[in-house]
């Protein structure tokens, strides 16, 4: 007598072949989606740094460019004028935009809240990040190129730059400013300060970190930003201090290189979006760093 | 201060200055922005009214014919462009910065988490005009023959097949487009998805479902309004942008013909044509920036009313914040850059 | 102790008397033993004698009705209390109670929406009167919140010193030792100063959360306050830091007025020279707190302090 178990029913406890096909299907879809997506990022990566740092010499970011397209690589420069115009057109729009930001931000939090003019000055904020970068250049081309009968000047620039870094600084200010909690402000509050200074001795210490990584990352935005320099900054080649004239800045050194002939010259420009690339990578990994260091949230 | 039988609880007026000046001087600080940018459209409405006055807004965003020479601004062709460039954008940048979103949030193991949202958030720092340059040196070239051949091969299907592909053109403008919204699309897809409650999830796994069933039953249908959202503000991103546009897309004011021949957007033609434009000419640009904006305006509050609806209970809670930018320093990244 | 000498506190009662206090209460009080068998045992607080001869003062409510839009969250409340005495406020979650002492120190204003009317004298002065700024009563009027929360930015020296600094900031050496001598005396004046004495540049927020709160009683007590407010202060405390607290509440009421908002009936028998029974934004009863407790008038009052509701 054969005392042969019974065999398992196939299929009871197992998941039928085609789900499991399907599983396996769409994880490794997904996982291929997400390489996709990484494989524009390694490939830029890889372009700036292959095609970048073969034009980076000590030349290359000590002498201005020459405007020369046509002759050899050795006279057609560097970049310098284009990294110290980017320095000093970004720091004025952020000399602007940040205590404006700020103020407004605080304004929202402390003072206005849930009144109606706070709503409406939200609403014409939120309407703001909407608005076309190329579209701020033309606003302050209007009034203040065409308006005053003058001509580009750094500063111009930085105006544009300001204006579109303004709804950036004041949302990220207003969300951490929120974040301070309400408690705090009551304690300042009930040791009796008056409002003002529990503003600036606790809540925006409290928020400082928050802060800082916002305007960071305002800050890093602007720099990348060609389409409101165009029409507003004034194309030069010249390093130039003063912002009142034309200056130079690397978004536009890059935008001109792109187009012409020369390959030296587009060498240049590959250089140029190197270093602007650095630039702003430093202030989001700064800025990344200042987050992790922040008391809220 | 301390004396018992207290009579003055007072401050004396010098010192309830600040307070007043801070209060006063903050609100006019809010009334002056609010002033500032309502000037701003009109000045912008100002300059825009000699082109809609000679061709009517219909007239203007329908017409089809953007004719500098002969002082005919039909605006068609670049409303066009920009919808194809920006649709393209959509079409390839959506499914990919979801499904980056699902490998984070469902797939990744944990180790790996923070490495890959830093990656893809990597994709934002890159300026616009650096996309620009890379696109039209690199990527443009190297799709040329890949282009040739979905033409050939394909040639019976309208726009995209026959023809002969030149570079660049409007794919790889869509393609770069795509690129540059994956960020913010993936960052909000993200937030709503790392909403979805545990026990909806373990509930699904629970009833025996794989890992893929159970994203397609208990995670996709709770964060769609989420996900459309950022998709909304990724189009908006898409709309808006100008350099690389600019770069990419040549200069070509017709109405799109082929998928693999040049174009022309809202946006690039300003960029193009600006700084050479008088009178006319140049009020129109205004128009069409105008037309660009509302354009960006109206994709842009659809988003916001989805993202929302998205942080209903229910919904992703989450998204809301997620799109106005609240703490950690991931989607304040993604939504610094939104901005076109 | 009352007027005529009977000890208010249950904790003051010689253990003897309490059972024959107890005898005579009505039987569905005395169920409420539990209150005085989990006292019993709780040291009076001693009274130390302070460097400063600061007094408390009177504060009276009078016809107090306080308003969240249009829901009315405190409904026309008479209430007096007494100089140097700690007086508790117990009721159930939402009576109003937080509401009510909030308005004594006008924090209530500061919500969106809200407002008061009614009188509250400080002695004799109503401080929601013309002429009398929001900022200097609350000088004189402190208050301690729920959950312990020193400045996270400042160290334990600067916490205590905040409010000094906050409301009138000090220049010059002169005052720099001056605000030393205040800080240590605030310090000592809320038991901190032999913990902390020697990490005061330390930050406030790496103490424990008995010593946090105790931080910011002392952070309250450098401004010199005739009265002090604390909002439920232990409930979100260990039952040793709660103990240290009451201790030190008892110690404290010789130079400042204390009214104290606690859901725990035990905490409100052990420290409160009267008690006062909040329901639904109306005072039902206030009374020395052993009576409250054993002998109550209302029938409300005795269902809750037996425990029927809330």
């Amino acid at each position: 007598m054969s005392a042969q178990a019974q065999p398992v029913q196939p299929g009871r406890f197992r998941l039928s072949a085609s789900r499991r096909r399907r599983d396996r299907f769409a994880r490794t879809a997904i996982l291929a989606a997400t390489l996709v997506a990484l494989l524009p990022l390694a490939l830029i990566i890889y372009y700036l740094l292959h095609k970048g740092l073969s034009a980076w010499s000590s030349s290359f970011f000590t002498t201005d460019p020459t405007g020369n397209t046509f002759f050899k690589s050795s006279s057609i420069g560097g970049i310098k004028s284009a990294i110290l115009g980017t320095i000093e057109i970004v720091a004025l729009a952020a000399a602007i935009s940040i205590p404006v930001g700020v103020g407004v931000a605080v304004w929202l939090v402390e003072y206005g809240r849930h009144s109606r003019l706070a709503s409406l000055v939200r609403f014409f904020i939120d309407v703001l990040t909407g608005v076309p970068s190329i579209v701020f250049g033309l606003f302050i081309y209007i009034v203040l190129i065409v308006g005053t009968g003058t001509t580009y000047a750094g500063y111009k620039g930085s105006l544009a730059l300001a204006l579109l870094m303004l709804p950036i600084v004041t949302r990220s200010a207003e969300v951490i400013l929120q974040l301070v909690p309400t408690t705090l402000r009551e304690s300042a509050l009930a040791l009796g300060a008056p409002r003002w200074r529990v503003v600036s001795r606790i809540v925006l210490p409290t928020a400082f970190s928050g802060l800082v990584t916002g305007v960071l990352l305002a800050i890093a935005r602007a720099a990348g930003e060609t389409a409101p320099l165009l029409f507003t900054a004034g194309a030069t080649l010249k390093t130039n201090t003063d912002l009142g004239g034309f200056t130079n800045s690397l978004p536009l050194q890059i935008y001109y290189d792109v187009t012409q002939p020369t390959t030296a010259v587009v060498n240049r420009a590959w250089g140029a979006a190197l270093t602007l690339v650095i630039m702003i990578g430093a202030l989001n990994l700064i800025a990344r760093l200042v987050a992790r260091r922040s008391r809220l949230a | 201060m301390t004396v018992g039988g207290r009579s003055v609880l007072e401050r004396p007026p010098l010192a309830r200055l600040p307070d007043r000046a801070l209060r006063y001087g903050l609100t006019a600080l809010a009334l002056a922005i609010l002033a500032l940018i309502v000037y701003f459209f009109i000045r912008l409405v100002g300059q825009a009214r000699p082109a809609f006055a000679k061709e009517g807004v219909f007239g203007f965003v329908f017409g089809n014919d953007w004719n500098v020479s002969a002082e005919h601004f039909g605006a068609l062709p670049l409303v066009v462009g920009t919808l194809i460039t920006s649709g393209l954008a959509l079409a390839m940048g959506v499914p990919i910065a979801v499904a980056t979103a699902l490998y984070i949030t469902e797939l990744c193991p944990l180790r790996l988490r923070g490495a890959m949202t830093v990656l893809v958030e990597l994709l934002a720092a890159v300026p616009s005009v650096v996309y620009g340059l890379w696109g039209f040196f690199f990527l443009a070239p190297k799709l040329k023959g890949a282009e040739q051949w979905v033409a050939d091969r394909l040639s019976f299907i309208p726009f995209v097949g026959g023809g002969n592909v030149i570079i660049p053109n409007y794919f790889v403008t869509g393609l770069v487009l795509a690129i540059m919204i994956l960020p913010i699309v993936s960052a909000i897809s993200r937030e709503v998805m790392a909403t979805v409650p545990d026990d909806q999830k373990e509930a699904a796994l629970g009833l025996g479902a794989t890992r893929w069933e159970m994203i397609r039953t208990a995670v996709l249908p709770y964060c769609r309004s989420g996900i459309v959202g950022g998709s909304m503000l990724g189009l908006g991103r898409a709309l808006g942008e100008t350099i690389a546009v600019t770069i990419l897309i040549g200069d070509a004011p017709q109405l799109g013909k082929h998928l693999f021949q040049q174009g022309y957007t809202l946006a690039a033609v300003i960029a193009n044509e600006f700084g050479e434009a008088q009178g006319l000419h140049r009020s129109a640009l205004f128009a069409a920036a105008l037309v660009l904006f509302v354009l960006t305006l109206v994709v842009n509050g659809i988003a916001r009313g989805f993202v929302v609806r998205a942080s209903r209970p229910g919904g992703g809670g989450a998204a809301a914040g997620a799109a106005r930018s609240p703490g950690p320093s991931g989607p304040l990244v993604a939504e610094a850059t939104s901005q076109p | 102790m009352t007027a005529d000498g009977h000890p208010s506190r249950i904790a003051d009662v010689e253990p003897d008397e309490l059972a024959d206090k107890l005898e005579q209460a009505p039987a569905s009080v005395r169920s409420g033993s539990r209150i005085a068998a989990a006292t019993h045992g709780q040291p009076a607080g001693a009274n130390e004698t302070e460097l400063s001869t600061h007094k408390g003062l009177t504060v009276r409510l009078q016809g107090l009705r306080a308003f969240y839009g249009s829901t009315e969250a405190v409904k026309g409340v008479d209430l007096d209390f007494n100089a140097n005495e700690v007086t508790a406020i117990i009721g159930p979650s939402g009576c109003g109670k937080s509401t009510m002492v909030r308005c004594i120190n006008r924090m209530h204003e500061e919500v969106a929406g809200a407002r008061a009317e009614g009188r509250v004298l400080l002695d004799e002065t109503d401080i929601y009167g013309g002429g009398v700024d929001v900022v200097a009563v609350r000088r004189a009027i402190g208050m301690v919140f729920q959950k312990p929360n020193p400045f996270p930015t400042m160290s334990i020296f600067e916490n205590v010193a905040s409010g000094l600094r906050l409301s009138s900031p000090s220049r010059g050496r002169h005052a720099k030792a001056a605000l030393h001598a205040k800080v240590e005396q605030a310090l000592r004046s809320a038991g901190l100063w032999d913990e902390v004495s020697d990490r005061l540049s330390e930050p406030g927020a790496g103490l424990s959360g008995g010593q946090q709160q105790r931080l910011c009683i002392a952070r309250s007590l450098a401004v010199d306050p005739d009265v002090i407010l604390m909002d439920e202060p232990c409930s979100a405390l260990d039952p040793i830091a709660t103990l240290k607290i009451e201790e030190l509440i008892g110690r404290l009421k010789a130079r400042v007025t204390i009214v104290i908002v606690t859901h725990n009936m035990q905490q409100a028998a052990r420290v409160a020279d009267r008690t006062a029974f909040v329901l639904d934004g109306r005072l039902v009863e206030i009374g020395p707190t052993l009576q409250l407790f054993t002998t109550p008038t209302d029938s409300r009052t005795e269902e809750y302090v037996t425990g029927k509701f809330g």
